[in-house]
Order: C-alpha cells, then sequence, then structure tokens
C-alpha cells in the first residue's frame, strides 16, 4: 500500500500526475513536463514535494560519540546550525545510505535519509547505538518542501523574517516563521541550484506549499515532480542510493572520498575500506557522443572488453544532451577516454567527462 | 484527448493510416505521448527493413522511459520519416502528423481498433 503526503491533495488538484516511489504516491511531473521543470529551476525556481524523506534523531550526551561511530564523516567540528553529508557504512564498507546531519546543539541531532532506506537505516541504527543516547524515528511527524533555484531567496524573503533565513549554504535555522508557520529552514538541497529546504508538521505542509506557490508566482515558480528532482540531481552528477552508491560500493568507489575522515577513530566500516583501497573501480560521468540514451545498468565495453555498469542516465534537460554515471575498473577513468554503451543491442560511444556535468554560475 | 475518427489504432497505443490496401503509415497516438513526457530521441528501423506482426520498428526515448513501437503490419518499410530524428518533440506537439514509417508490401494486418474502441482502452488505462 502506498502512503500519501501531506501535500497529496495539493498534487491532485495542482495537476500533478501521481506515481508510486518509495512507498508514497507522489507526482513524478505537473503539466509543464519534466524538461520546462527542470529548466524552471535552473532559471527561476521551482517546488517539490520531498516529505517521503525519513528523519530521526539522536540526543543525548553519547549523541555525538554514536554519529562519529555510526557514520564515515567527522561531525566534532560543526557548529550548531550546521549541516553536513555523510556515507553511512556496513562493516565491508558499503554504503547502507547517504544523509544529512543536522547540528541543533550539543546532545541533540537530526538525520535525514532517504525514504527508500528508512526501515533499513532505523534498523541498523537501533542495533549499533549505546552508551548514554535517545534514538527515535520522527519521520511520520515531519513533512519537507523543497525551493530551489536562483529566485528562492527573493521568493524566501516575502514571506520569512531575514533571521529565519540562513545565510550559508548547508546552514539552517531551527525554530523559524514563514508565513507564520513554524519550520526548520536549511539551505540545501538535491537540484545543484541555491535553494532551501523546510521541515514542518504535516498539517501544516498543505498550507505553507500554497503560500509559497502564491509567494512564488512573479518570479516563475512552479511545483516540480520526482522527475525533475532526478534529472536535476543527475545534471549536477549528485549521487542517488542504489544506483550511484550500494551496499556494495564503498564511497571511495562512489568517488565520494572526501566525505570519509580515514583519520578520525574507528567507524564502521572503516577497516574495509582500507583494506579495498586503493580502489579498482570508480564511479564517472559519461557524456553520450551518440544518439540515445544509457540508463541505468547498461553494459560498458573499451574494445569489446567489459568494463563497467551505467548507474543512471538521462536525457540532461538543460545542458542539452544525453549523460550517464558509471561505475568503471580504474583504468579506464581518466577524463576523455572512449567508451562503448550496450543500449538494447546498440553499442552507442561515448566520453568520460569531468564532474559535475552542471555547475551553477 | 485526441483520437482522430478516420485511423486505426492498437491496443499497444499506436495509430495506422491505410493509405491503400497495400500501404499505411504507423506513429504513436496521443494518449502515448502524453504519458511518456518530453520526447527526446527516436530510433528507426532503416528503410527495406522486412517487419512482422509485433516487430520493433522504433524505439522513442522520453526523459523518463524508453518505449517500443511495435509494427501492427507485415510488410517491408518503404519510407522513414527522417524530420523526426531531428525533432523528436514532434511526437509531443502534433501525434498524428509525426509519422514513423511508411511500410509497404503489406501481406498480413493485426486486427485493429476503431477510434471508439481506442478511446474505451484510453479510458481504461487513465
Amino acid at each position: 500500500m502506498e502512503l500519501k503526503t501531506p501535500l497529496y491533495q495539493n498534487h491532485v488538484i495542482g495537476g500533478g500526475k501521481i506515481v508510486p516511489f518509495a512507498g508514497y504516491l507522489l507526482p513524478v511531473q505537473y503539466e509543464e513536463g519534466v524538461i520546462a521543470e527542470h529548466n524552471t529551476v535552473r532559471t527561476k525556481a521551482g517546488l517539490f514535494d520531498v516529505s517521503h524523506m525519513a528523519e530521526v534523531t539522536f540526543k543525548g550526551s553519547d549523541a555525538l560519540k554514536n554519529l562519529q561511530y555510526l557514520l564515515a564523516n567527522d561531525f566534532t567540528n560543526m557548529v550548531d546550525g550546521q549541516v553536513r553529508y555523510t556515507p553511512m557504512c556496513n562493516p565491508e564498507g558499503g554504503i547502507i545510505d547517504d544523509l544529512l546531519v543536522y547540528k541543533i546543539r550539543d546532545n541533540d541531532y537530526m538525520l535525514v535519509v532517504n525514504a527508500s532506506n528508512r526501515f533499513k537505516d532505523v534498523t541498523w541504527m537501533k542495533k549499533n547505538i549505546f552508551g548514554d543516547v535517545q534514538f527515535e524515528d520522527i519521520s511520520d511527524h515531519v513533512a519537507q518542501i523543497a525551493l530551489q533555484g536562483p529566485k528562492s531567496l527573493d521568493i524566501l524573503r516575502k514571506l520569512a523574517d531575514e533571521k529565519y533565513i540562513p545565510v550559508k549554504y548547508y546552514s539552517f535555522i531551527e525554530k523559524g516563521l514563514v508565513s507564520g508557520i513554524e519550520c526548520i529552514v536549511s539551505q540545501t538541497g538535491y537540484t545543484g541550484e541555491g535553494g532551501f529546504e523546510f521541515y514542518c508538521k504535516p498539517e501544516d505542509a498543505s498550507f505553507l506549499w500554497d503560500k509559497l506557490l502564491e509567494a512564488g508566482k512573479e518570479f516563475g515558480l512552479i511545483p516540480c515532480g520526482l522527475g525533475a528532482r532526478d534529472t536535476l540531481r543527475l545534471e549536477a552528477a549528485m549521487p542517488l542510493h542504489g544506483h550511484e552508491m550500494t551496499d556494495e560500493l564503498t564511497p571511495l568507489e562512489s568517488d565520494l572520498g572526501i566525505f570519509v575522515k580515514m583519520d578520525k577513530a574507528d567507524f564502521i566500516g572503516k577497516s574495509a575500506i582500507v583494506k579495498k583501497s586503493p580502489v579498482t573501480k570508480k564511479r564517472v560521468g559519461l557524456k553520450l557522443i551518440d544518439k540515445g540514451i544509457a540508463r541505468e545498468e547498461s553494459k560498458i565495453y573499451v574494445n569489446g572488453k567489459e568494463v563497467g555498469i551505467t548507474t543512471s542516465g538521462t536525457y540532461a534537460p538543460y545542458l542539452g544532451y544525453p549523460i550517464a554515471m558509471a561505475i568503471i575498473e580504474i583504468e579506464y577513468t581518466a577524463i576523455g577516454t572512449i567508451v562503448q554503451i550496450d543500449v538494447r543491442g546498440r553499442l552507442i560511444s561515448a566520453e568520460v567527462v569531468k564532474l559535475p556535468f552542471y555547475k551553477k554560475g | 484527448m485526441n483520437i482522430p475518427k478516420e485511423l486505426k489504432y492498437t491496443k499497444t497505443h499506436e495509430w495506422v493510416k491505410l493509405i491503400d490496401e497495400k500501404t499505411a503509415t504507423i506513429g504513436i497516438t496521443d494518449f502515448a505521448q502524453h504519458n511518456l513526457g518530453n520526447i527526446v530521441f527516436v530510433n528507426i528501423q532503416g528503410e527495406g527493413s522486412k517487419l512482422e506482426i509485433g516487430d520493433n520498428l522504433a524505439d522513442i526515448e522520453s526523459v523518463k522511459a524508453v518505449s517500443d513501437v511495435f509494427s501492427p503490419v507485415a510488410g517491408i518499410i518503404s519510407k522513414v520519416n527522417n524530420d523526426l530524428q531531428d525533432a523528436p518533440e514532434l511526437f509531443n506537439d502534433a501525434p498524428y502528423d509525426s509519422w514513423i514509417v511508411e511500410i509497404s508490401a503489406i501481406t498480413d494486418m493485426q486486427d485493429l481498433l476503431s477510434a471508439e474502441e481506442y478511446e474505451e482502452l484510453v479510458e481504461k488505462e487513465a
């Protein structure tokens, strides 16, 4: 059975085309279509329902110690109101999930994890917590809306006092007020554009959504679906768990080495990651030379030898050409390497290019 | 949903325009293009290809998914609409003008749906 987010009615009324995703009924697109939604986020602003994302809290005097042990990044030097991205590894060094750590204050953290991994993550965290820590899955009490694109700040300023608007990327205001609704206002996102994410009570989400759309109208804001969310993150080369990250791939293989702090004390997966270094395969970006789209799990060849597999692929709406990410044997990961991708029995040429494909100006 | 009366249809959302007993053009319906969303590529079998009923005659790629176009007739591809390869968005803009191939020397044809029958099918799927 699929659940409805608190914004389900807003999507239906707004003309969203509803599909099941990660256990929820969510819009894959609105009437304008994926390409228009994508390009509107790049040039103006788009609004996304991301209420399916899951949130858990770690509280108590050993909260930080737990995070240091469970997660691959280092959280000891975070300030209150800061956000940090991290992989969470299994003992074999594979990635259980990737997530955001919100430091509310000492001994009080919120973690945002992928909807499709919620129960796996919660089980894993519960199994591994120790000492004085209160762990709670608060997902059902939190709705999340993402406002993304260059006009986001102009739109938010119409609804929120400056003191509720976080100034730095990857920072947040714990008790913001947006259009009178209490929410966490976070300068984060998954599109490669600037923007904000709002965590609010489920019962306030529908009102906040409508207020944001109304305030954004003059700036060209439109609601966007999961289709554009995927093409935007892919164009910005942001990895997605289950694609560029899996329970088998280490963060170094997924090219997330900067989020793994090997010099901190022990954390789950550390010794396995050490053993698997240097890596023999790695995530790369591919720009397709021939016409076609290489979707996930297309085999990759060099001179007839199989050297890897695509993990995500699409037509990049803003760039105007097809792209893919792939895991490839390390010898073939140099920028400029030409590979062939088997797309439904047809071999299509592609070039290894620098990531991200798109970077905001 | 636009379903022109003068065309025939398949359950897999192709339209067929019979030019004479042995010749037809084939495309995808308004319902199909709407479901696929923005179409960005099409890969069409070459002119002269011999097709049986149910053979793939083209792949259509939208941003979201790839979709096969199946031939409802047996025959030989006599023309390919190259305009679509250069401007695949034509599928979205004008699905019934966007014929993909012309098939000639037709020897066999599957049972096709009338516009009314196709409309009923679409209503069930929508």
